[in-house]
């Protein structure tokens, strides 16, 4: 009877991931495996191999990646100096840097569109220094740059929260063992926090693949993600078979950099994606 | 006892404004088992940091073997520490852990694999060279921490209360298995603990510490029979400390009766601690003693019985074999041997003796 009563309370969360996970996941299996007249294709997954595609993906990939590793090489170091300063200063500087995940997403990244713009902060202060204006809206960089500003607390939190963890004594204890710091960090301080480099990277790498928001706004539709191409299948084209086709393939595409990710994270530390 | 080979001379270090170690003066023997022992706070963790080198003392310098090691960092200094938590490295086995110094200091393999083995069976965890950190209980880890720290033939070995996570009896057997590690490889072990019975055990020398100032020095048992102030008796052991006024030599009043006693060398009238060990007050016929009193508790303690008296004000504290009820009228008396005499404290800081180490 018990028993009963407390699976009963599960219910609202059944009816959650039935309602919201599960069925739009069927919902876009079904599409993306079926034509137009509900007949059974492999059609709109293999349009991935059609050229505009394939290099929309292809770019995604390459733009996620360079955001990636832009991320990972300013957030190890900060990780670091922030792990060495003094406890109260700590979180202060953590509450810093999550701050603009307080404010709205859109809002963010269309100010940096008015900080970009060709009439933009930046151009401004360029031509108030007498220096030529820059293109910087509408290019790869532009949405690169807006990536990297999203998602960075994403990689510096699970590297901090990884560093953190190390014990002063244990770098004491290698120091002690006679490592000067370059060894201290490479056999000790490395090791320690690569399963939260490897959170990092999935909890950066995966938005950043998908996003199309970002290069709507910052790429002003010069820039064509995987991400766009799928919106606009959906929202232009009104063919939802070949945007959940090409969902279907992004997804496989996560899944498989996540699967990839896991298996080199071999104590499963840090990874709260997974 | 070989010679001086570590003096740390005229150590201050303070801490956020905060005086942690005060003009410290110490010297440790070559091959001598020395703890430092003392309640928190006392200095003597930072004492033992300054020593490996985590530490950068304020003013002072340290000498190591004749040498000035005192802005030495720690991986260039010939010795090794065990911490209280362990700090093995989690993300290694226990052979990775043990062989981390000589993989530093570019060992051949062949040495690696042997000192493993040697160090293994030194602290009995033969076989365990494949497991991961995690299974085993504290009392292993600890054994591995020490292994990793001796491989690398340590001329010291430097103790951060490495026992004070584990339990009694757990305890107790790693202090005859220090006792036996440091006769088996003949090193000098500078041993920190708050834990008055660990030092007693092992030590062949106890520094008493309190407040950054060393209070005595001393071998366990001058430490625990000639306790140099009120702070040593009381700290090592339970002790009466009652107020007392020297009448002449040899003969101290304490709550308003003379008593005869062995000191020698006080102004007359001085006022005075007189230190008297629970076990030294014996329990007499009310006329045979030289104060009269009666039992206010009795607690059987397995060994003895701990006997509370209350006589003359004072409710003194008696360690005997025999039963005493509740009630009873009973005479106190103290061979006068037992008595120790000792001088006030000049300030609440109780400022260091001076001491010929």
């Amino acid at each position: 009877m018990f028993k009963l009563k407390k699976q009963f309370l599960a219910g609202p969360y059944i009816v959650w991931i039935i309602g919201f996970i599960l069925l739009p996941i069927v919902l876009i299996l079904f599409y993306g495996l079926s034509d137009y007249h509900g007949n059974f294709t492999f059609d709109n997954l293999l349009s991935i191999f059609d050229p505009i595609h394939m290099k929309s993906l292809l770019f995604s990939l390459r733009l996620a990646l360079i955001c990636t590793v832009i991320c990972l090489i300013l957030a190890y170091p900060l990780a670091m100096i922030l792990n060495s300063m003094h406890l109260k200063h700590q979180s202060f500087v953590v509450f810093v840097f999550v701050l603009p995940m307080w404010m709205n997403f859109m809002l963010r990244i269309l100010a940096w569109k008015l900080l970009l713009s060709n009439n933009g902060v930046i151009n401004n202060i360029l031509a108030s220094l007498g220096l030529p204006a820059i293109q910087l809206l509408n290019t790869p960089s532009a949405v690169v740059f807006g990536m990297v500003y999203d998602y960075l607390p994403f990689m510096i939190l699970p590297i901090y929260n990884a560093m953190s963890r190390i014990g002063h004594d244990i770098i004491d204890a290698a120091r002690d063992l006679g490592a000067n710091q370059v060894q201290v960090f490479f056999k000790i301080t490395m090791p320690l926090t690569i399963s939260g480099v490897l959170s990092g990277i999935i909890m950066v790498f995966v938005p950043a693949l998908t996003s199309f928001v970002i290069s709507n706004l910052l790429g002003g539709g010069k820039v064509l993600l995987i991400g766009n191409v799928i919106e606009q299948e959906f929202m232009q084209t009104m063919d939802w078979n070949l945007g959940s086709g090409l969902s279907i393939v992004l997804m496989i595409f996560v899944i498989a950099s996540m699967a990839f990710m896991n298996t080199h994270n071999k104590d499963g530390e840090g990874t709260a994606v997974w | 006892m070989g010679k001086d080979f570590i003096h740390l001379s005229n150590i201050s270090k303070s801490f956020d404004g905060q005086m942690i170690l005060d003009e410290l003066d110490l010297k440790i023997k070559e091959n001598e088992f020395m703890t430092l022992l003392g309640p928190s706070g006392c200095g003597k963790t930072t004492t033992l940091r300054l020593l490996g080198g985590f530490e950068t003392p304020d003013e002072g310098k340290i000498f190591f073997d004749g040498k000035d090691i005192t802005h030495l960092p720690p991986n260039e200094r010939k010795l090794n520490t065990v911490f209280q938590k362990y700090a093995l490295f989690t993300h290694m086995s226990i052979a990775e852990n043990i062989a981390f110094g000589l993989k530093i200091s570019k060992k051949s393999k062949a040495y690696i694999d042997d000192k493993i083995k040697y160090a293994l069976k030194l602290v009995n965890l033969d076989g365990y060279e494949n497991r991961s950190v995690d299974s085993l209980s504290g009392g292993q880890q600890q054994r591995i921490a020490i292994a990793r720290a001796i491989v690398n033939e340590p001329k010291v070995l430097l103790l951060d209360e490495p026992l004070g996570a584990l339990d009694l009896k757990l305890r107790q057997d790693m202090q005859y298995e220090l006792i036996r590690l440091k006769e088996e490889l003949g090193i000098t072990f500078v041993y920190v603990t708050h834990d008055q019975e660990e030092a007693l055990t092992m030590s062949d020398k106890i520094v008493v510490m309190n407040q950054g100032y060393i209070q005595q020095i001393g071998s366990p048992e001058d430490i625990y029979n000639e306790p140099i102030n009120a702070f040593v008796a009381d700290f090592i052991g339970e002790s009466n400390i009652i107020d007392g006024v020297m009448i002449e030599d040899k003969l101290v009043e304490i709550l308003g009766t003379k008593i005869p006693c062995v000191d020698i060398g006080f102004d007359k009238n001085q006022p005075v601690d007189v230190v008297i060990r629970p076990e030294d007050v014996k329990l007499v016929d009310p006329s045979a003693g030289f104060m009269e009193g009666d039992v206010v508790s009795i607690i059987f303690k397995g060994v003895h019985y701990e006997i509370e008296v209350h006589a003359n004000g004072y409710d003194w504290l008696v360690h005997t074999t025999k039963m005493h009820p509740v009630g009873s009228h009973v005479g106190i008396n103290v061979t006068p041997f037992n008595i120790q005499i000792m001088n006030k404290p000049e300030s609440s800081d109780e400022k260091a003796v001076e001491l010929d180490v």
